[in-house]
C-alpha cells in the first residue's frame, strides 16, 4: 500500500460516505419549466447579458458575454424565453444578479455529433474552449482557457488531470470516468495538442478502482497515437485533490506560495472539465449542464444527476421524492469545503459538484469552545501553516496581523476544522482573516 | 478528557492495594471539589459552565494523584480552589491559563501544609488490608519516600530501606514503595500513556525527552562520582513518570510545535534533576513543569511550522 502516490504533510480521514452514490448510473434530469441562470459563475468578471426580457432564445444561444477582464461567455442551457433579468438567492453573496428562462418544452432539442477535431490548429482549439464558456469544473471555477495558455517563460511538460474526488459523498467525478473514460481522454489529448505536450498523468484515488480501471484501458488505447498517458493511484487521503498537493504526490514538484502549477511545469484541469473540452470541441456543445451528486441521508432518493445549469435545489428535490424530516442541513458542494445553503430556491452553477442533505448524525452542530492548543491542526494542514493562531488572532481582533501564519497560503481545505476537538469554525476564521490581513 | 481520566483509573484501583481505602475517597474528594470549583467559578466569573468536558474531572484525578496518601481530607479541597479557581479561571481561563493548574494546587499545599504535604506518607500494606488506615492516626504507620531516604540517609540508608537489585526495581515498577497516591505504579501509568500514545492524544516527544533526560543526567551527576548514578530508579521514583506522561502534555500549559516539544521536555528534565541533585527538595518535577510552562508559547514562537513552499524569489 506503501507504493501509493500521496502528499506527504498533513491531511486528515473523514469518512468516505460515498456508498449512497458510487453505483448509481448518471440519470438525466428531465428540464424544468424555469432556469436561473447566475452571471457571475466563476472567479473573475460576471457576465453582462446579451439578451433582453420576453426575447426568446434556441439552445446553446449566448446568453452573456464578458465585456473586460477574466471570464467566458454564458449560454442558454434550454430554448425559451427570457422571463426576467434579476436578481437570484446565491449561496454565498446573498442575491446576486441572473437571467431567468422559462423553458419551451416544444421546442425540438438539439443534438451535438461529433466532429474530427485534429485539423484544427492550438489556437482554434483554445477558442472553442473558451466560446463554449468552460471554467474549471473541480469547484475553484477558474476559467480554462486561461489555464490552457500559460505565461511564455514557463516550460510547461506535463499535463495533470485530476480525478481524485477525495472530498466525501462526491461521486460526480467517479461516474463519469466509469461511464465516459474515452471522452475524458479525448478531452485530454485535445488540451495536450493546445499546450504543444505530449505527457499526461491521471491521478485517481484508491477507492475508485473501477473507475481507475476504466481509465487504465481508455488511456492505454490512446497512448499508442503519439502521447503518453497514464492513470497512476493515489492513496486515500483529504486533500488528494488539492492542485498543490496532487502536483506534489504525481510530480514530486512543490508549488511555491502565490504561484501557479505553470511555476514548475505542470497544467491540471479536472477530469470532469477535460470532458466538457472534449464536448465543447469535438461536439461544438456549450457548456450548459453538469453531473451533480445529490446525496446525504436526508433526501428521499440519492443520484448522480445530469442538470442544467440554472436548476433551482428546490426542482432537484422534487425530481428526487423529496427531503426527509430529518434534514438538519443542506450543503452545496462537499462537507468539507461546500457551504451550506438557508434555501432551496438557490440555483445549480458551473462550480456545484454536488448538493447534500444532511441530518443530525452525519453533521457536528456542537457548539465551538476556545483553543485548548492541542495543536492538532498543525499536524493536520497539508500547507504547514498554523490555524490555531489565526483563530485565536481573529478573536482577538487582530485579523491584520495574521499573515505571519501563512493565512494567503491556505486554500482552505478544512482539514483544520475537521481534526479540532474544540470544533472551532477555523476556515471562518481564515476567511475573515484575509478579508483583513496585510500582505 | 475522559479518555484520560479513564487512563488513569487503574492505577487509582491499585493505590488502594498499595496504600487502602483512603486514597479513593482522597481522590473522590478532590475530583468531586474540583468540578464543583470549575462550575462556582465559571458561574461567578460570568463565563460558559463546561465542568462535563471532563478537564476539570482529570485536574481532580491528577491533584490527588500528587498529593501523599495519609493527608487529611481537607486539603484537596483547598488545592482544587487553587487549581481550578486561582490557577485556570484567573491566570487565563480555558485554553490561556499559563500554569498547569493541577500542579499549582500542589505547589499551593506544599506552602501551605509543608509538614502533612512531606510526611505524610504511607508504608505499602501487606496483603489485602486494604481498611487498615480507617480509623487510626496515619502518622502511626508513616514511612518517607525513596528519594527523602536517599537525599537524607544516601544510598547506604536507601539499601537498607527498599533493597535492592532486581527486587527493588520490580517493587517499583508494580508500585509497591510509600509515594503520592498516583505516582507510584510506572508500568499502569506507562500502559496508560501507550494507550494515549495510540489514539493520538499525546506524542512521545515530551515525556520520552523529558525522561531520557533525567535517566541521563542523574546517570552521569547522581553518583558520587561521575557516571555512576542509578538512571532507572531515577526515572521510576519521584513522579517522573506521571508528571511526564500525563502532566507535562497538558496542550493548553504545553508547545505545540514537535521541536519545541523536545526542548520543553529537556528543560523539564534538566529542572528535575537540578531541584533533586542540589535544591531542598527530594523530588523536581512539579517545579520544574510549572518552571517550564510560561516558556511553551515563548519556544513555539520560536519554532514554526515548515511552510508547503515558500514564495518563488524568497520573501516572507
Amino acid at each position: 500500500m506503501n507504493s501509493l502516490l500521496t502528499f506527504p504533510k498533513g491531511g486528515v480521514h473523514p469518512p468516505e460516505s460515498k456508498d449512497l452514490t458510487a453505483t448509481l448510473v448518471i440519470e438525466r434530469m428531465p428540464v424544468p419549466d424555469e432556469l436561473e441562470i447566475i452571471l457571475g459563475q466563476h472567479i473573475g468578471a460576471p457576465c453582462a447579458p446579451t439578451v433582453k426580457k420576453r426575447e426568446s432564445v434556441i439552445e446553446g444561444a449566448r446568453i452573456g458575454e464578458v465585456a473586460k477582464g477574466l471570464g467566458v461567455p454564458l449560454h442558454a442551457p434550454v430554448a425559451g424565453l427570457i422571463k426576467d433579468i434579476g436578481m437570484s438567492a446565491h449561496p454565498l453573496r446573498v442575491k446576486v444578479p441572473s437571467i431567468t428562462i422559462a423553458t419551451d418544452h416544444t421546442a425540438v432539442s438539439v443534438s451535438f455529433d461529433p466532429h474530427p477535431w485534429q485539423r484544427l490548429s492550438a489556437e482554434e482549439l483554445l477558442a472553442k474552449v473558451h466560446d463554449a464558456g468552460i471554467i474549471g469544473i473541480g469547484g475553484a471555477g477558474f476559467p480554462s482557457h486561461v489555464k490552457l495558455k500559460p505565461p511564455a517563460d514557463a516550460a510547461v511538460d506535463t499535463l495533470l488531470l485530476n480525478g481524485a474526488e477525495c472530498e466525501p459523498y462526491i461521486t460526480a467525478d467517479h461516474r463519469q470516468m466509469l461511464e465516459h473514460p474515452q471522452e475524458i481522454i479525448e478531452g485530454a489529448k485535445i488540451i495536450l495538442k493546445i499546450l504543444g505536450i505530449t505527457t499526461c498523468r491521471i491521478g485517481i484515488e484508491n477507492n475508485k478502482p473501477d473507475a481507475i480501471a476504466a481509465m487504465d484501458k481508455a488511456a492505454r488505447e490512446a497512448s499508442s497515437q503519439g502521447c503518453s498517458i497514464s492513470v497512476e493511484t493515489l492513496r486515500i487521503k483529504y486533500p488528494q485533490g488539492s492542485e498543490k498537493q496532487l502536483i506534489q504526490a504525481l510530480t514530486g514538484r512543490k508549488v511555491p506560495s502565490m504561484s501557479l502549477p505553470s511555476a514548475v511545469g505542470v497544467v491540471v484541469h479536472n477530469v470532469a472539465t477535460a470532458r466538457a473540452i472534449y464536448e465543447a470541441v469535438a461536439l461544438n456543445k456549450p457548456f450548459c449542464e453538469k453531473v451533480v451528486t445529490i446525496s446525504g441521508g436526508g433526501i428521499a432518493r440519492p443520484a448522480n444527476l445530469l442538470v442544467k445549469i440554472g436548476t433551482r435545489v428546490s426542482d432537484i428535490v422534487r425530481h428526487l421524492g423529496g427531503i426527509k424530516s430529518e434534514v438538519v442541513k443542506v450543503v452545496m458542494g462537499g462537507p468539507m469545503m461546500g457551504f451550506a445553503v438557508s434555501s432551496l430556491d438557490v440555483p445549480v452553477t458551473k462550480t456545484t459538484s454536488s448538493v447534500l442533505f444532511l441530518t443530525e448524525r452525519e453533521i457536528d452542530n456542537r457548539p465551538h469552545s476556545q483553543c485548548i492548543r492541542c495543536g492538532w491542526c498543525l499536524d493536520a494542514c497539508p500547507m504547514g501553516l498554523e490555524p490555531k493562531e489565526i483563530g485565536v488572532y481573529v478573536e482577538a481582533d487582530r485579523a491584520e496581523d495574521t499573515a505571519q501564519f501563512g493565512v494567503f497560503d491556505c486554500f482552505e481545505c478544512g482539514s483544520c476544522a475537521y481534526i479540532c476537538p474544540a470544533k472551532r469554525p477555523l476556515v471562518q476564521f481564515v476567511r475573515l482573516a484575509k478579508m483583513r490581513a496585510k500582505r | 478528557m475522559w479518555t484520560v481520566v479513564s487512563c488513569l483509573m487503574p492505577s487509582l484501583v491499585v493505590s488502594v492495594f498499595i496504600f487502602g481505602i483512603q486514597t479513593l475517597l482522597i481522590t473522590a474528594v478532590s475530583v468531586i471539589s474540583c468540578m464543583a470549583v470549575e462550575m462556582v467559578s465559571q458561574k461567578l466569573l460570568g463565563r460558559p459552565v463546561t465542568v462535563r468536558d471532563g478537564s476539570a474531572a482529570l485536574t481532580g484525578v491528577l491533584l490527588a494523584f500528587i498529593i501523599p496518601p495519609g493527608v487529611s481530607y481537607l486539603l484537596p479541597v483547598l488545592g482544587a480552589v487553587m487549581a481550578i479557581y486561582i490557577a485556570k479561571h484567573l491566570l487565563g481561563g480555558i485554553g490561556y491559563n499559563i500554569f498547569n493548574p493541577a500542579l499549582m494546587g500542589r505547589a499551593f499545599l506544599l506552602a501551605t501544609f509543608p509538614v502533612a504535604m512531606t510526611t505524610s506518607w504511607l508504608q505499602p500494606l501487606d496483603g489485602m488490608a486494604v481498611f487498615s488506615h480507617i480509623g487510626t492516626g496515619a502518622d502511626t504507620v508513616s514511612a518517607a519516600t525513596p528519594l527523602a531516604v536517599m537525599k537524607a540517609q544516601g544510598m547506604a540508608g536507601f539499601i537498607q530501606a527498599f533493597g535492592s537489585g532486581s527486587s527493588l526495581y520490580g517493587s517499583f515498577f508494580l508500585g509497591w514503595r510509600p509515594g503520592c497516591i498516583g505516582e507510584t505504579s510506572g508500568l499502569l501509568l506507562v500502559s496508560g500513556g501507550l494507550f494515549l500514545l495510540y489514539k493520538r492524544y499525546i506524542t512521545w516527544h515530551i515525556p520520552v525527552s523529558i525522561l531520557a533526560t533525567i535517566a541521563v543526567l542523574t546517570w552521569i551527576f547522581g553518583g558520587k562520582t561521575l557516571f555512576t548514578g542509578d538512571p532507572l530508579l531515577a526515572v521510576l521514583s519521584g513522579g517522573a513518570i506521571l508528571g511526564a506522561i500525563y502532566m507535562a502534555t497538558d496542550y493548553v500549559t504545553s508547545p505545540t510545535n514537535k521541536t519545541s516539544q523536545l526542548l520543553y521536555g529537556m528543560g523539564i528534565g534538566a529542572l528535575t534533576v537540578l531541584i533533586r541533585l542540589k535544591g531542598g527538595y527530594p523530588e523536581g518535577i512539579c517545579y520544574a513543569i510549572l518552571l517550564m510552562n510560561p516558556i511553551s508559547t515563548v519556544l513555539d514562537g520560536w519554532f514554526k511550522p515548515k511552510r508547503f513552499a515558500p514564495p518563488a524569489g524568497g520573501g516572507q
